[in-house]
């Protein structure tokens, strides 16, 4: 659909977060707590972190969460019932969302939505709508122009907000649920906004290498195992670059039980973990750091725009801040990207 | 479902997906029985349906409580509610699955993955070589094969094991050795110190019984532990073999069974999915497959 363009007072966002919770939808905003930032049940505006350049983590459990049920059991004498998850998601507006991150989710509905449906995700995805909020200001970690995004990109959002500098917020309006949603909330965007550059507010993010280019390169670099090696010698193996990603969608499945009843439940995984690929016989496909690095960055700029026609990466730079041992995806994407190996 | 099983593809996608994909069904434990120290043969049964697999697939079998692990599924095409597994005792489900008593339940999902294209190999010989319980899902194909014997030529089957404690299906076995339709060979890599008057030696030391097959009218059936592709494609290359004419079952860490939990990930193909039947033609130039 053709975009909208409305104008959002900023006396509006009051009401704005009155009205969606009045009309029962849940409310996912990045919130402080601490130094860490992030997307967390709000119920008014008032609640919302203000000037930040990225949340400490992603959004991504609005829709995939760390922990969730798959199914329940209960033994009762010796049979065993099983039991799909019941409860239906709530409807959920995910407010100020970065453009990187909205474009994370469509990453996440490509692996979810591809081939065998995941009933667990698409039940949350048609309950969530996002309201993204464009960035007028990046750091040295940001890397989304690199990857296709830029930092007042469309992509993902339903509605995006780019901030004015009166306090106002430019409202581009482009998806049926965004409009459903301005829809129900009569009135409080105000018409107007055709006549901004946008382009003029937002942060400057400059290119530093091309997506498009990557996957040739990653796969010419695949045998160099020195470059892996010295770019995973400081990797720890903790998994903090996974567990911050917006678009990491690998999963562990585990089952816990108390009693004579428990769940399956689906939790976040690492390709980074040692873990990650042992067979039960001791063999180990990916048997070195070195080997877990490759595929971590292969999987991103190879094998997922190969299968699904989309990066893998949307430049956000939350690994490289959560690293422990400051390793700098950006830095290792150079090397490879500018070929100096 | 496709009846003579001819294709690679998977084909019980809307059977599966009626309802959550990761959403077991129940089937019971109807028999069991040691087959190695730490082996031993399941079968199992459907409530309501066959399981409908093609020889090669697998299943994700699960104890409520302990866990899923995928196992490949040992029988030939089904022809009731049951099917087969042969089981290797090593990790918590496993223990679990081999703790059941018949009568007793586990979840399954599946079938899932590719199978053995056998539909393709019609006219042509065939050359399974199997090592150790890779001859678990190659019987899927054996018995398959067994069945339509007068769609192929020659049959020849090569098993090895560790040593002779751990030969599995020894009555069929016994059985396909007196058969004069299929030529079955076997070896162990040691004798140690059982009672044992047949071929020692690693699997490859069998490839010299196969030389009087024509490459290029015989399909050779790879199934056994990581190590062994290596060095049996070398062999097989010796004797000239296509790598249009291998085929290879290949085995990953799973979980989901269904592409999504990023586990069993070969380069760009999802083994679950993808595989785990391959040509090897299809797969030689991917780096982490072999």
């Amino acid at each position: 659909m053709a975009t909208e363009r409305k104008i959002l007072k900023k006396e509006s966002l009051g009401p704005l977060f009155e009205k969606m919770n009045a009309a029962g939808k849940r409310i996912l905003a990045p919130r402080k707590t601490g130094e860490q930032i992030r997307f967390e049940p709000v119920t008014s505006a008032n609640e919302i972190a203000a000037d930040f350049v990225q949340s400490t983590a992603s959004a991504k459990w609005a829709v995939f969460p760390a922990v969730e049920e798959m199914l329940s059991f209960r033994s009762l004498d010796k049979e065993t019932k099983l039991e799909a998850k019941q409860s239906k998601p709530q409807p959920t507006v995910v407010f100020g969302i970065r453009p990187c991150d909205a474009a994370a989710f469509k990453a996440l509905h490509a692996v979810f939505a591809t081939d065998y449906k995941d009933d667990l995700f698409l039940d949350r995805w048609e309950q969530i709508t996002l309201i993204g909020m464009s960035c007028t200001k990046a750091d040295d970690y940001c890397f989304c122009t690199s990857v296709g995004g830029n930092p007042g990109s469309t992509v993902g959002s339903d509605i995006l907000l780019t901030p004015l500098a009166n306090g106002d917020f430019l409202a581009e309006i482009l998806t049926e649920k965004g409009q459903q949603l301005v829809a129900s909330l009569d009135g409080l965007f105000a018409a107007g906004g055709s006549d901004i550059d946008k382009e003029s507010l937002l942060a400057k993010v400059t290119p530093k290498f091309d997506a498009k280019q990557m996957k040739a390169k990653m796969d010419a670099v695949f045998n160099n195992e020195k470059l892996w090696t010295r770019q995973s010698l400081r990797c720890i193996g903790c998994g903090a670059c996974a567990f911050v990603c917006p678009s990491c969608s690998c999963f562990d499945i585990q089952d816990e039980r108390y009693g004579g009843k428990g769940q399956r439940l689906r939790c976040w995984d690492s390709c980074g973990f040692g873990l990650f690929t042992l067979h039960t016989s001791g063999h180990n496909p990916r048997h070195t750091q070195a080997q877990r690095w490759r595929q971590r960055l292969m999987h991103k700029f190879s094998y997922g725009p190969e299968k699904y026609e989309l990066p893998g990466c949307v430049g956000c730079g939350r690994c490289s801040r959560a690293c422990p041992t400051d390793m700098n995806i950006l830095g290792h994407l150079l090397e490879i990207a500018e070929e100096k190996l | 479902m496709c009846e003579n099983c001819g294709c690679t593809e998977t084909n019980q996608k809307d059977d599966v997906q009626k309802n959550s994909i990761y959403l077991p069904e129940v089937a019971k434990l109807t028999q069991k029985k040691k087959m190695t120290p730490f082996d031993s043969f399941f079968e199992f049964q459907l409530k309501d349906r066959p399981l409908g697999h093609l020889p090669g697939q697998f299943a994700e079998i699960s104890i409520p409580g302990i866990g899923e692990a995928p196992i490949s599924i040992s029988s030939g095409p089904s022809k009731d509610n049951t099917f087969e597994m042969v089981i290797r005792n090593v990790g918590s489900v496993t223990n679990a699955i081999h703790a059941l008593e018949p009568g007793e339940s586990v979840g399954v999902r599946g079938p899932f993955g590719t199978s053995f294209p056998m539909n393709n190999l019609k006219g042509k010989n065939l050359l399974f070589i199997t090592g150790g319980i890779g001859l678990v899902p190659a019987r899927s194909a054996i018995l398959y094969a067994m069945e339509h014997r007068k769609d192929y030529k020659e049959f020849f089957i090569l098993f090895g094991c560790k040593d002779p404690s751990q030969r599995l299906f020894t009555d069929e076995i016994e059985n396909w050795k007196k058969r004069d339709d299929i030529a079955f060979h076997e070896t162990v890599d040691r004798k140690e110190n059982f009672p044992w008057e047949g071929n020692v030696g690693v699997i490859t030391t069998l490839l010299p019984k196969a030389e009087k097959l024509d490459p290029k009218e015989t399909y050779a059936i790879i199934v056994g532990p990581p190590v062994m592709y290596k060095f049996v494609i070398m062999g097989l290359h010796d004797l000239e073999f296509p790598d249009e004419h291998i085929i290879v079952s290949l085995e990953r860490r799973m979980k989901c069974g269904v592409g999504k939990c990023g586990h069993c990930q070969m380069d760009s193909k999802y083994v679950c999915q993808d595989g785990p039947v391959f040509y090897y033609h299809d797969i030689k130039h991917l780096k982490e497959a072999i």
